[in-house]
């Protein structure tokens, strides 16, 4: 399997509304954070959610955000964070 | 509702029409019963296998980790492989097992719908699945896990774990003190349903 990211890499989660079976959380939508791993390629769930094949198989990463990111008024301590299993195709790299 | 039967509280009886997938389920299970590609024991028995899974699976790993540093190292690599070498029946599991460090707590989730390690540790409890703890969870942890009785302490690192795909998560609870030299089967006693979803820690010794 050849993916985009690696881990430690900086990425952004695409902001994207589309209609359908989709897997990426909204609060997750537009937010930064760094590849944690790679976890495999595996069939893509927007497609299997149409009787379809979801081949080609896409890496899934999961992404370490920190709540801060996530939620700009959180009120635990700076350091907490989630990880997030989200798709390639939903994950953009983060420049700035 | 009052019942001069049943002093003692008690869920009604569901009388009400089926709903719309119990119709589903039933049309799709009678059907494929008579094309012959299962029968009614098949579907009881598999019912049965499901019911009978719990969390002393994910205790008995849990436990193997504390004693055996190489098992934990492979359990951390690869969930899946190292619990199959227990002979444990994952099926097409994918573990991620996460492990509670020095000043590290983990606690897992699936804020889509209610992803959750079956195989190791058998039936989610209804708190799992509720919108509550799904939506809170990862926007309060430590709100979350005040009420269920875990003060984790501001210099700790929390982190929350969303099983939004394929992959499922468990955590590694930290081995107590004060349990040098046990046994396994003593150890896996300490090790509950809960720390393994990480909303507390395990018994005390």
């Amino acid at each position: 399997m050849s993916s985009r990211f690696s881990p430690g890499d900086r990425v952004r989660v695409r902001l994207a509304f589309p209609s359908g079976h989709i897997r990426t959380p909204f609060y997750a939508r537009g937010k930064r954070g760094v590849v944690e791993r790679i976890c495999g390629a595996f069939a893509n769930p927007e497609e299997l959610a149409f009787a379809r094949d979801g081949l080609p198989e896409r890496p899934l990463y999961r992404i370490r955000f920190a709540q801060r990111e996530l939620w700009p008024n959180y009120d635990g301590v700076a350091h907490d964070t989630v990880d997030i299993e989200i798709f390639e195709h939903w994950l953009e790299p983060d420049h700035d | 509702m009052t019942d001069a039967h049943a002093p003692h509280a008690h869920r009604p009886d569901q009388d009400g029409p089926l709903t719309y997938y119990q119709v589903m389920e039933e049309a799709v299970r009678e059907l494929l019963i008579e094309k012959d590609l299962f029968n009614a024991d098949d579907v009881r028995a598999a019912v049965e296998a499901m019911d009978a899974r719990s969390p002393a699976v994910g205790a008995k790993v849990v436990a193997r980790a504390w004693c055996d540093p190489d098992f934990k190292e492979r359990l951390l690599a690869d969930g899946t492989a190292a619990c199959e070498e227990l002979g444990i029946e994952m099926g097409t599991l994918r573990l991620v097992v996460v492990e509670n460090e020095a000043r590290l707590h983990n606690v897992i989730v699936c804020t889509l719908c209610s992803c959750y390690p079956r195989n190791l540790l058998g039936l989610p409890p209804d708190w799992y699945k509720q919108r509550a703890y799904r939506s809170r969870v990862v926007r309060e942890p430590r709100a979350v896990l005040r009420e269920f009785g875990t003060e984790i302490p501001d210099d700790w690192t929390l982190r929350v774990h969303d099983s939004t795909a394929d992959m499922r998560y468990m955590v590694l609870p930290a081995r107590p003190a004060g349990t040098e030299g046990w046994p396994e089967e003593k150890l896996a006693e300490l090790v509950t349903r809960d720390c393994m979803i990480g909303v507390t820690l395990p018994k005390a010794p």
